[in-house]
């Protein structure tokens, strides 16, 4: 398991020189190979615990804090609700679908109850972005926040619906083709589809004409509504993609932890995204899948950690906090500005040494 | 207030049906306060002294969340600054609070060292922290956010996950009888109102701060500094203004105001972890309803919320927070900046 974490250590640096080329930059990047390969063959690698607890969870929040990247990078607009929309997705699922709570749940089979989820939670997602879209800037984050928060106390209020505090449990998990899809195995490999899936097409949609003029928008949004282009209109559309992709998410989660109640769409879980977005660093799609592998590393592990220091191993939190204002104080890149930028003074430190030839 | 008068008979020329509709409504609000029901309309939606202690808590509800939305709108309107450690604040003086009055006994000094200890920290976080990032509001959020967590975590270390509730003095507990009926009794005798001294007066001093606040702000020279730097603090600092020591003294000021609001909250409600978010989740909502950096603003905001979640939660119990929500959805569908907002 150190030897995939290397790895994806390793794959920082491939995809910042190759921001530049049309293709995919991935394409002529040994890392980015080995680290697929990587990722395909972990279940020889990883025992169940592994797989599951660390290796899907964080593909997983990498998902959810991808659709944030996708929104804050490429649209510059943070919005707070990414968890939410994955939250309502899988309470969805759990409403729709078959669960422990007869009385709530629809029962309907997994391949009726899912699309549906994925279109109620996008539909919710460019709702509350088509209102986060009316003011700008800063304000984004507060609105979204309200509407994280007020989605919060709701489903802690609300009965008929949500099942209050104590949520909706023993969600059933689907089995076709004869292959239970939540055993260890099969289910890798569908959050790891999935996350590949949205990548990809996060990365796509960057330099497909749609994500260019996003881009256009986060830039000068006077210019390009000038230039012809309905701002407002592509702002709406790119809550809409990152939706989709915090919906998919949200039924991934939903089907591993096999329960959904408010503590899951918490105001501290939504700020949780918004960390491990941060702290991977929001330009680049890599960004938020190594802020959440840093993220689970840290739930999972800091606990024994303290402890071996000789602290109290409550205060993960804490290690939290402090890490996130350490990163948003000394790198507004993230984790993979940090690398990028130690690289550079490596290079500088090595042209020097090697009597500064390389002067251009 | 001349002008005042001016405007609202130009509101009325300009909107007949709006106005005609809030008179009418403004109507039924004061009969259904002062009348006695009749017996048909008890049966349609309850008793009266239900309505009537809803109305109550949802006013003296709003004059909380004044307090602690006007100091996160002040800071919001001068440095554009979205404080979300705001919540952090509020929580913190509670506890401050608590520990002067179980330690000392008296319940005024725990808001004067509430007020300071978190005036304080409002320095400290400006002059160490916000400060360095001037100009830089998404930087200072994502901080703030830091903060919170930071803060949220301490507190938990500190005080645990108990509940505590700050001790009312003598002379504040109990009822006191409005004189507003209830209900009449089968002998003719009329019922009378009796509502909880200490929300009262909290509510009085809540509006005496805020009018305190609006005073300053439109007829004293530090007001008008204040309110120079909200419109352009670039040529208010060109002016010759220190305008970083006009931060720090807002900062403080609107820090303060949030450690008061923690005292009254403990009084009120109770203190513990995740408060801090639910008065956080308050402010931003009154000041996204009222209008950004704008007192009137945060007043008439914490009025709407206070009253919605109250009434709300009064009658329709399981979606009592959508109401607020609502609201918030329609300002935002019709006057984006807010209601009171000038731009």
């Amino acid at each position: 398991m150190s030897l995939a974490h290397d790895a994806r250590v390793a794959v920082r640096p491939a995809t910042a020189t190759q921001r530049a080329a049309r293709t995919w930059p991935e394409i002529n990047n040994p890392a980015a190979w080995v680290v697929a390969a990587i990722l395909l063959i972990m279940p020889l690698i990883a025992s169940g615990f592994f797989l599951i607890e660390i290796f899907a969870t964080t593909l997983i929040l990498g998902t959810m804090a991808l659709s944030l990247m996708f929104l804050a990078g490429y649209g510059g607009m943070v919005s707070l609700m990414q968890l939410t929309i994955a939250g309502f997705s899988a309470y969805m699922v759990a409403v729709f679908g078959v669960s422990g709570n007869a009385n709530i749940s629809l029962g309907w089979p997994w391949w009726l109850a899912v699309p549906m989820a994925l279109a109620l939670a996008t539909a919710f997602g460019t709702l509350g972005g088509a209102l986060a879209v009316r003011t700008e800037g800063i304000y984004t984050i507060m609105i979204t926040l309200a509407i994280g928060a007020a989605f919060y106390y709701f489903t802690n209020q609300n009965w008929a619906i949500f099942n209050g505090h104590t949520g909706i449990n023993t969600v059933a998990t689907p089995h076709f083709w004869g292959v239970n899809w939540r055993a260890d195995i099969p289910f890798y490999y569908i959050v790891l589809a999935v996350a590949a899936l949205c990548y990809f097409a996060v990365e796509y949609i960057s330099r497909a004409p749609f994500g260019l003029a996003l881009q256009g928008v986060r830039d000068n949004p006077r210019r390009m509504a000038a230039l012809g282009f309905n701002v407002n209109a592509h702002r709406i559309a790119a809550y809409a993609f990152a939706s989709f992709v915090a919906a998919l998410a949200g039924v991934l989660q939903v089907w591993n932890y096999r329960q959904i109640s408010p503590g899951s769409v918490s105001v501290g879980a939504c700020i949780d995204v918004l960390i491990i977005a941060v702290v991977g660093g929001i330009t680049r799609p890599i960004g938020p899948f190594i802020g959440a592998l840093i993220f689970v590393l840290l739930r999972t592990f800091a606990l024994d950690f303290l402890v071996r220091l000789g602290l109290d191993g409550n205060r993960f939190r804490l290690l939290i906090g402090l890490g996130f204002l350490a990163i948003v104080f000394w790198s507004s890149d993230g984790v993979i500005g940090l690398w990028q930028r130690w690289r550079q003074s490596q290079h500088k430190s090595a042209n020097r040494a090697g009597g500064g030839r390389g002067h251009g | 207030m001349a002008w005042k008068a001016l405007r609202m008979s130009r509101f009325v020329e300009r909107h007949p049906a709006w106005a005609l509709i809030a008179i009418i409504a403004i109507a039924v609000l004061l009969w259904l306060i002062f009348a006695v029901w009749p017996p048909g309309l008890e049966e349609a939606i309850g008793r009266k002294r239900v309505f009537l202690n809803a109305l109550f808590n949802g006013i003296t509800l709003g004059g909380l969340y004044f307090l602690v939305a006007s100091g996160f709108t002040l800071i919001f309107g001068l440095m554009r600054n979205v404080n979300l450690a705001h919540g952090s604040l509020y929580l913190f003086g509670g506890y401050v609070g608590y520990a002067i009055s179980s330690a000392t006994g008296s319940w005024v000094l725990s808001f004067i060292v509430a007020f300071i200890l978190t005036a304080l920290v409002g320095v400290l976080l400006q002059v160490i922290v916000f400060r360095r990032m001037e100009g830089q509001d998404l930087r200072q959020t994502m901080v703030t956010i830091g903060l919170s967590i930071v803060f949220a975590d301490l507190m938990l270390w500190a005080c645990g996950g108990d509940f505590y509730q700050i001790q009312t003095p003598n002379w504040l507990i109990g009822p006191i009888e409005l004189p507003l009926i209830t209900a009449i009794k089968s002998s003719g005798e009329p019922v009378y109102l009796r509502y909880p001294m200490v929300r009262l007066v909290i509510f009085a001093a809540s509006v005496i701060i805020g009018v305190a606040m609006w005073l300053a702000l439109n007829r004293t020279r530090i007001g008008m500094i204040i309110r120079a730097g909200v419109d352009d603090r670039d040529i208010l600092a060109a002016t010759g203004v220190r305008i970083q020591l006009v931060f720090v003294a807002v900062f403080a000021f609107g820090a303060g105001l949030a450690g008061i609001a923690g005292v009254v909250g403990g009084t009120f409600q109770s203190l513990s972890p995740g408060e801090d978010i639910r008065f956080l989740l308050a402010s931003l909502v009154v000041v996204i309803v009222g209008g950004m950096g704008s007192i009137p603003g945060a007043a008439l905001g914490a009025l709407i919320i206070g009253l919605a979640e109250q009434l709300g939660s009064v009658y329709i119990p399981t979606y009592a927070i959508v109401v607020t929500f609502l609201i918030m959805v329609l300002v935002l569908a019709i006057r984006p900046q807010g209601l009171l907002a000038r731009r």
